[in-house]
């Protein structure tokens, strides 16, 4: 369980990005966060990630208060999230293949699981025969599976998915978010923020509605009212 | 798991260090001519202490004797001057070997050779040329002829001293000593002034390297990299850089000293650059090596660092 107990954070420069947001996200719950640009869905996922850290509030993973994380135990909490964003955050040096095994290694798996684990993961995501390209290689949906492979393939509680399609055609956002939905199927609790109200609307999951740091709505099986 | 760990991270060092082509390869060429500067202040100091040596080498006091002196006398006073810690060599020229020499530096002069010669007795005394282990020791060695006692000498020894000439060579003496200083002091600090820059320099072009990778270690960071697993690599690829740089410089060095040496030697007075280069191997390839690999870790360190404080 995931829970945001009045979180607010205030930038350096006064800008309000959290305001008092509370919210609770049950485990294996696929949870869509809308909201403007600004609306402090970002915020919110770096505040799980332990990126940034609240001006107050506090919040919890499971029996963890993320705030009280310390420097040397940071990666270890976060290889228990997957994180996929906008712009991939490939390593660009690495091959396919290497930056999801990069993330095995640092899990500190050994070298036999991850012969077998990373191409059990590229063929899930369709993308066997790209395994030795590196990322300037592909096309953008072809990158956005490289990095859901990459969170998936630790088995992680949580799988974070920020703006996954803002970059991607509508037939490679339909191709990442039904992957995203096979994953949330297999157990991994989901959280996904976007503008993309046609991909809020074929879900059919809950929604929860940001406005200017707060939480204005939060349905059980929403739809994209902005 | 350890060993799997630093397995990693040496592979993925050399893989980043292969893969970044250009990025590796400009920080290679600063990287060796910070080492070549520091290879040319050795060879520069080399050179700098061939020729104060020589110059040194130049200088002596001699003391003159009576021509009436014997040659025990003049020997037991040289026996004394070998016994002085001070001494480095102590060379005795018999009256004969002097008039000898005298008649050869005037061989072209028959008037001087004329006047040798009818005088029919040898007019010049013998001589001690005494050559100190330091030039600043030269002023001791003259005091102690000064206040040579009759304990150590007999009586007719006191007397057969015609002359020391070290107040004469006391100006030259003391300026060189003050050259010998200046001429240190200006190397040492040309030195730390040259390798002071150029260590700048590599410091911040390894600095931009990492730059230019801070979202691959924002990345890393997320993905749940361990602040090691995250400096490893990038210490791996510092060091390879050094070392790389380091065996470049050295062979590079061999082909300059080489080829200075065949070409324009006359520019250097005796010293032969190559020779010493060959002789002082070890030493320089220690200080090299060492300042290859220090420079690319360290400096791949405190850059990395940055970007791990969050």
């Amino acid at each position: 369980m995931i829970v945001f107990d009045k979180v607010t954070k205030i930038y350096s420069d006064g800008t309000v990005a959290l305001d008092g947001t509370s919210l609770i996200i049950e485990p294996k719950e696929f949870v869509s966060i809308v909201g403007h640009s600004g609306a402090g869905k970002t915020t919110l996922v770096k505040m799980l990630l332990s990126e940034e850290k609240p001006t107050s509030g506090k919040i919890f993973f499971e029996s963890i208060d993320v705030n009280k994380l310390k420097k040397g135990e940071i990666h270890h909490y976060r290889r228990r999230i997957g994180t996929v964003f906008q712009d991939f955050k490939l390593l660009s040096n690495k091959t396919v293949y290497e930056n999801i095994s990069f993330a095995m290694e640092m899990a500190g798996r050994y070298d036999e699981e991850i012969s077998a684990d990373v191409p059990h993961v590229l063929d899930l995501v369709n993308l066997s025969n790209k395994a030795y390209n590196f990322p300037h290689e592909l096309s953008g949906g072809e990158k956005q599976r490289v990095a859901i492979a990459r969170a998936i393939v630790n088995q992680p509680d949580i799988i974070v998915a920020d703006e996954p399609t803002g970059n991607l055609d509508p037939i490679n956002t339909h191709e990442i978010i039904q992957i995203l939905k096979k994953v949330n199927d297999l157990g991994t609790t989901v959280i996904l923020t976007t503008h993309n109200k046609g991909v809020i609307d074929s879900l059919g999951k809950r929604v929860i509605t940001m406005e200017k740091g707060k939480v204005v709505r939060d349905d059980k099986s929403g739809r994209y009212s902005m | 798991m350890l060993w799997i760990t630093t397995k990693r991270i040496l592979k993925s060092g050399l893989q980043d260090f292969s893969r970044s082509g250009f990025v590796s390869v400009s920080s290679v060429l600063v990287m060796m001519i910070t080492l070549f500067i520091i290879t040319a202040m050795i060879v520069f100091g080399g050179f700098l202490k061939f020729n104060l040596d020589r110059v040194k080498d130049k200088v002596d006091i001699n003391v003159y004797f009576v021509t009436t002196a014997k040659e025990d006398d003049i020997l037991s006073i040289k026996k004394n001057l070998d016994s002085l810690p001070e001494v480095s060599t102590v060379e005795y020229i018999t009256k004969e070997q002097a008039l000898a020499n005298f008649k050869e530096n005037n061989k072209d002069n028959d008037v001087v050779l004329q006047s040798i010669e009818e005088l029919g007795d040898n007019p010049l005394g013998a001589v001690l040329n005494i050559k100190a282990k330091d030039s600043e020791q030269y002023e001791g060695i003259a005091k102690y002829l000064d206040n040579m006692s009759g304990e150590t000498l007999s009586k007719n020894a006191l007397n057969i001293i015609d002359t020391v000439n070290y107040g004469k060579n006391k100006v030259i003496i003391d300026g060189l000593n003050k050259l010998i200083k200046i001429a240190n002091m200006i190397g040492l600090w040309l030195a730390i002034i040259f390798i002071l820059f150029s260590i700048i320099v590599t410091f911040n072009t390894i600095k931009l390297t990492i730059f230019m990778a801070r979202d691959e270690i924002s990345v890393m960071r997320l993905v749940g990299a361990s602040s090691e697993y995250v400096k490893g690599p990038f210490i791996v690829s510092g060091i390879l850089c050094g070392v790389i740089s380091a065996i470049m410089v050295l062979i590079l060095s061999a082909i300059f000293t080489f080829i200075i040496n065949h070409y324009f030697s006359y520019y250097f007075a005796g010293f032969n650059l190559y020779n010493f280069y060959i002789m002082n191997f070890l030493k320089i390839f220690g200080v090299i090596f060492g300042s290859g690999i220090v420079l690319g870790s360290f400096a791949s360190y405190l850059a990395v660092r940055k970007y791990l404080r969050h």
